[in-house]
Parts: structure tokens; sequence; C-alpha cells
């Protein structure tokens, strides 16, 4: 028998589209929905469709190692680890875990809005696998950590949804298993509620637990996963040390996006002009995967159009951060004017001197309207891979939960001359 | 590379004396194909998960509610005073003796109790929908919460039923240790049924709208208003297969001193519930495995 806690071998698991998550709430759904099921009885077969969450996943974690699982939304995380957490049955393989599990795949679980924070502390720490006892025990501590110390006699309803969040976590902070299978925890909550559980999840690093962890916070998985999985439609596309697996991803996720702007058909307006394609430049006009902080960079969209002649032309790039959260904007308004006419084919040139932002992954939105009407609007067009590049001019960066964008500045006392270089000279 | 455990030692000793039966062993997580067994029944160290839902049921239930666990007596109250205006009033039923009121409530608490733990189990794995979605544990702990939860609803109604034989003076034998055999036989019914709708539910929320018209007809089919005496006697062997048929017969013996129950019907109606448990039970695990796909 094997030593290491998880082994995975081969695992696979199918979903049958039909049977995904059908929701009848009332009762007149319920009731159209056997009739349409029994009337559609023979068409069922053909519309049955099934695609396979994990295919032939395999791999082992040894004792004290924390493993990041990353990839694109729907790429298989989440399913591995239900499957995993025994919540779900693979369809064929199998994987055999050795020791005591705690999965984290939401906060909060098992909370019940009705009853209080002290209530809850005890109902959700059973559910998560702790003694009575257990809880007896560091009931305190618990409520220290949350902070909600005032208002554990007030049903949680009454809370506010930050109160609710570091009352969760809190309890889910105080599990102590060997294997933590850890879900996009990090996703909710506000900036300090996510520094609070990166420390959580650090200490359960030093403290020697198995840990696998999804996200798509790159920083806080490079921070601390020495090792990643990265899940590609359902199957495993690399395993190995993280910057490197993160690295592959990134790119992968370049090339996916940027080409594909033509085929996108969950666009917005009226196609008078359509982004085809997108790319990121260097000061010298060629083709990049990546941008670095402090460097300049292009962005090229390409369109076309069945118009001979586009006239007043707005265009747009939003980019967002890693939780979707729009960072900034870029269009001709803010730079005051607008493309006065445009021929039926062309590429548009957005240039940015300095590259303000953190390492890391973003997507951006385009969007343009011809003659004030709306002619494209594509979310999510493309993402943008940030290396770390030497912004300051002092080699340094600050590190991942210290903000996402990067500002020039000098430090100095007042009547001498400036001690610190004037940073974004690089690029000069 | 092998890493030893560095816990401290008080997270180790928490683990032995706390986690012995969850802790070392190997968990086997691979597809349980087309098979039928009933391995892995025992909710080993889940009991207290067990104790912890029945808990939240009741809090839950009676939360924010004026009269709360009231609620429990006055359902059962109120139907009595309905049956005693009907059936005694207009209908003029023969009780054998026992006062109408007494005799049609001593029959309506483990009734209501049955409809109640029935029907809240039955929709439980749906209501759970969220749990069963993001942690793991024994889904029958579920089903069985809601039947476990039911009996402060049977107390309460229960405290009643002594007051009003109190009032009419009626003094129960020795008899009454009976009592407990018969809660339990009606938790059983309750649960055997509640298994088999409740994972049919996960699947089909038609179940949902069955289980209330379920409970109405299967009231009439047990001696809840009447007594068995009025059922006629050719129908009298069939009619006694009905589990529940035992469960109010023997309620009235054990507390109000009617006729025993016969035992050779409430041995067959007992077996008969021991095979739908049985087969619920497989049923259930059989089906478990898609309730966090399918809910």
């Amino acid at each position: 028998m094997s030593t290491h806690p998880i082994v995975v071998e081969d695992l696979s698991k199918r979903y049958t589209i039909s049977a995904v998550k059908r929701r009848y709430d009332t009762l007149q759904d319920s009731v159209v929905a056997s009739v349409r099921r029994v009337l559609s009885q023979e068409a069922r077969g053909a519309q049955d469709r099934s695609f396979w969450a994990l295919k032939g996943v395999s791999f082992r974690v040894d004792h004290g190692e924390v493993v990041a699982l990353i990839g694109a939304n729907g790429a298989g995380k989440s399913t591995l680890l239900k499957v995993l957490s025994r919540i779900t049955e693979p369809t064929g393989g199998h994987a055999v875990i050795q020791g005591r599990v705690a999965s984290l795949l939401e906060v909060g679980t098992g909370f019940q809005p009705e009853l209080t924070g002290r209530e809850n502390i005890f109902l959700s720490g059973a559910i998560l696998g702790m003694r009575g006892a257990e809880i007896n025990r560091k009931f305190d501590e618990i409520v220290e950590f949350s902070g909600v110390a005032d208002f554990i006699d007030t049903p949680v309803k009454r809370y506010s949804s930050g109160m609710y969040v570091r009352l969760a976590f809190a309890v889910a902070a105080h599990l102590e298993p060997e294997i933590m299978f850890v879900d996009e925890i990090l996703a909710v909550g506000d900036a300090a509620f996510q520094r609070k559980c990166l420390g959580k999840m650090k200490d359960a690093v030093t403290k020697g637990r198995t840990v696998l962890f999804v996200s798509h916070n790159m920083a806080a998985v490079l921070n601390l996963c020495p090792r990643a999985i990265w899940l590609h439609g359902g199957e495993i596309a690399a395993d190995g040390p993280t910057d490197e697996v993160v690295n592959r991803y990134l790119h992968s996720l370049h090339e996916l996006k940027g080409q594909r702007i033509a085929d996108r058909e969950d666009r917005r307006g009226n196609q008078a002009m359509r982004f085809v394609d997108f790319e990121l430049r260097n000061a010298e006009g060629e083709q990049v995967g990546g941008v670095q902080s402090g460097e300049p960079v292009t962005f090229a969209l390409r369109y076309d159009s069945d118009r001979d002649n586009l006239s007043n032309v707005y265009a747009g790039i939003a980019v967002h951060g890693t939780y979707d959260e729009k960072l900034f904007e870029m269009n001709t308004d803010l730079n005051g004017f607008r493309f006065k006419s445009l021929p039926r084919e062309g590429t548009l040139l957005c240039t940015v001197p300095i590259v303000p932002l953190r390492p890391g992954s973003y997507s951006f939105n385009v969007f343009c309207s011809v003659s004030d009407e709306v002619a494209d609007w594509v979310l999510n067009a493309g993402s943008i891979d940030v290396q770390p590049g030497d912004f300051f001019g002092s080699g340094k960066l600050p590190a991942a939960d210290q903000g996402t964008f990067l500002v020039p500045h000098t430090w100095r006392l007042d009547g001498e001359a400036a001690l610190s270089r004037s940073c974004g000279q690089v690029s000069q | 590379m092998h890493i030893e455990r560095t816990a401290p030692p008080d997270l180790l000793g928490t683990l032995v004396e706390h986690d012995a039966s969850r802790r070392r062993s190997a968990v086997l997580i691979k597809p349980s194909g087309r098979s039928l067994r009933l391995d892995g029944l025992s909710l080993g160290g889940y009991w207290e998960l067990l104790y912890f839902l029945a808990w939240r049921d009741v809090k839950v239930r009676y939360k924010q509610m004026a009269i709360g666990a009231g609620w429990a007596i006055i359902q059962p109250l109120v139907t009595m005073m309905l049956f005693t205006l009907v059936f005694s009033g207009i209908a003029n039923i023969s009780t054998g003796g026992v006062p109408y009121p007494l005799f049609a409530y001593a029959a309506l608490v483990p009734w209501t109790y049955f409809s109640l733990a029935m029907g809240r189990s039955s929709t439980s794995l749906v209501a759970n929908a969220t749990l069963l979605t993001k942690v793991y544990f024994p889904r029958l702990i579920i089903p069985l919460s809601a039947v476990i939860s039911s009996l402060v609803d049977f107390a309460a109604a229960f405290l009643l039923l002594v007051a009003m034989m109190a009032w009419y003076r009626v003094m129960p034998g020795l008899q009454i240790l009976a009592v407990p055999v018969f809660l339990g036989l009606s938790m059983l019914t309750a649960l055997a049924v509640a298994l088999w709708l409740s994972a049919i539910c996960v699947k089909y929320r038609d179940v949902a709208v069955i289980v209330p018209f379920m409970v109405q007809v299967w009231m009439f089919a047990s001696p809840v208003a009447y007594p068995v005496r009025l059922v006629p006697a050719r129908w009298r062997l069939l009619y006694s297969l009905n589990p529940m048929a035992g469960v109010l017969e023997g309620f009235r013996w054990a507390l109000l001193g009617s006729a025993a129950p016969n035992l050779k019907t409430l041995a067959a109606s007992s077996a008969g519930v021991i095979v739908v448990l049985y087969g619920g039970l497989l049923y259930f695990r059989h089906t478990e495995r898609g309730f966090a796909d399918l809910v």
C-alpha cells in the first residue's frame, strides 16, 4: 500500500447534460416539467448528451505537500475536489485517501440564517467534521478569531455579509484535518478577509498538512504552493513546479482567448463593426505573448465591417482583475477624440507607455460604437499575462497581497535631493 | 520523499481521543457499479452530526413564531374538535365507552407524528441540497434526522393527551409500557416510506406534491376517526396490514384500555414494514451516489 495520503488513478467523471442541475421550485414548474418529460420520452435519448468533466486523471500527493489546481472555469477542478471529498461518485478509475479530511468547498457550509452565531458555530463545526467536545474546547478561540463576539447570540441573518463570512471562516479555520481540499474560498469577502484566509492557508502549510487548493488567484497559488496541476478539459495538461505550470497556463489563455474574438457568439451590438482579432505588441511593434510590469505595450485590435465607411467611431478596452473586478478603462473619449472615419478593415492600436500592473493574469472587454450606436461589445475578449518586470528600477515588486497597481514615486527628505530614482525611467 | 507528521502533541492527542474511527482509515473512492449492497450503513463517527441536524431542525422550525411548539398541540387538537363534531356529533360513531374526544386524540397524536415525520423526511434531501453538494457525510442522516426531530412535536402533543386523560379520569394500566414499542413502529414506518420518497424526490419533485395527498388518503384508511370494529369483517385482514392501523389501535389499547390489537396482523404488518424499510435502504444506497449531481 502506498504511503501517499492522496493517490488518484485514472479518475474519470461523466455528466449527462440533461441530468445536470434541473430545479423545480414550484408546483407549476414540476407539473409542466413532468408532462413535458412524458411527452418528449422518445426525443429524450437523442437530447441526452454527456461530457467528461474528468478524463483519466492520475496523480499522487505526498505528506505535507501543498498542491494548487489551476485551469479555466469548467476544466474540472471543482469536480475533482467533489469526487475526492466523496460528494459525488467517479464514473471510472479510483482514488485512495488516507487521513482525516476536511473539505472547504464554500464558506459557510451548513450555516442556517435563522440560528444565532453561537448555534451556527456548533452546527457548522459538526457538519465540517468536528466533534462536539472539540467545538466546545475551541469555541472561545473561534469567537475571538471571528471578531463578532458582541453579536454571537444574534441570528446570523442579521449579520452584515462581512460578519457572516468572518464567522463562517473562523469555524473552518479551526478544523484540524490531515488533508484539506479547499475550493476558491479566497474569491469571497473583502481584501482583509482574503489576507486572513491566505494567512490561515500558510499556517496549514507550515503545520505539515496536505492541501489540495483550487484557485484562480495566480498570486496566491505562486505564493502558497510549490507544486501545481493544470487541468484542461478534464485532463491534466501539466503537473510540476508552480511557476512553470502557471506560466504555461497563462500562455495558453492568451493563445486561446487572443485568437478567437471573431468566433465569439456571445457579443452585443449591431455588428456594424466587429472585432476579429487581438494581439499585444512590444515597443518594437512585434507580437508578444505577455508583457512585463513597467514596460510599454500596445493593444492591437483588428476589426472588419460590411460597411465601406465607418464614421464617428468610439472604441474602448476595459481591464479586469483576478476576481473580474474592473480595474481601469481606456477609451477614445478619454483621449478627447473619436475616429472620424475608418476603413472597412483595419487595426486599432492603443498604446500604454508603462504597464502599471503587478504580475498576474488580467482579462479585458472590448467595446466600440459607430455613429453613437453600440456596434460590438465582447466580454472577456482576451487576457493579458503580466510578467514580473523591473518597474521601479530597484529590482523589487510589492508582495502578492499588496494591491494591484504599481505607481511611480520617489522619496526624499524635504530640502535634500532625491535619494531614490524615479521609476519608469527604464523604459523611456 | 516522505515527511514525518510534525503536528503538535496536543493535536495528535485530540485526533486519537476524538477521532479514532475516522482517522487513519484509508478511503477508497471508486464507482460502485450496479451492485446493491448495504455495507457502510453504520453511521460510525457521525452520530453527533445526526444529533446536531435534528437539533437544528427543531430550532429552525419554531424560530420566530409567536406560538412556537404550541403548533404541535394545536394541529391535532383542532382536528380532534372537528372529528368530534362530525363523527361523534353528526355520524354518532360508537367508541366502546371511551369519550370520543379522547378516543380521537389518542390516535391523532401518533398519526400527526407519523404524517409530519414522513412528510418532512420525504422532502428532507431536497431541503438540504446545499449540504449534499458541499460536504460528505452518510446521506442517511438527513431523512433520519427529520424522523427524529419530529419526536419533539410528538412529545408536546403527548403532554396534552396526558392532561386529557387526567380530565376524563382515565387511568392506564401496565400496558402503557408498550407505548414506546408502537411509537417505534410508527418511526420505522415513516422512515421506510420516506427512504423511498426522499430518494425519488431528488430526481422528481412531484413527490413533494404527492405526499400531502398520500397522507390524507392514508389517514382515512387508518382508524384515526373511527374504531377498527366499523370496518367490514371481510376487509379486516387487508385493512390490518396497514402498519399504522396496528400503531393507532396499540396506542388506544395501551393508554385507554380499548381492545388489544390483533397480534397476528400486527406481526404481519411489522414484517411488511421491515421489508419496505430494507428495500428503502437498498434503494437509498443505490441512488445516493447521484444525489449531489441531481439535486
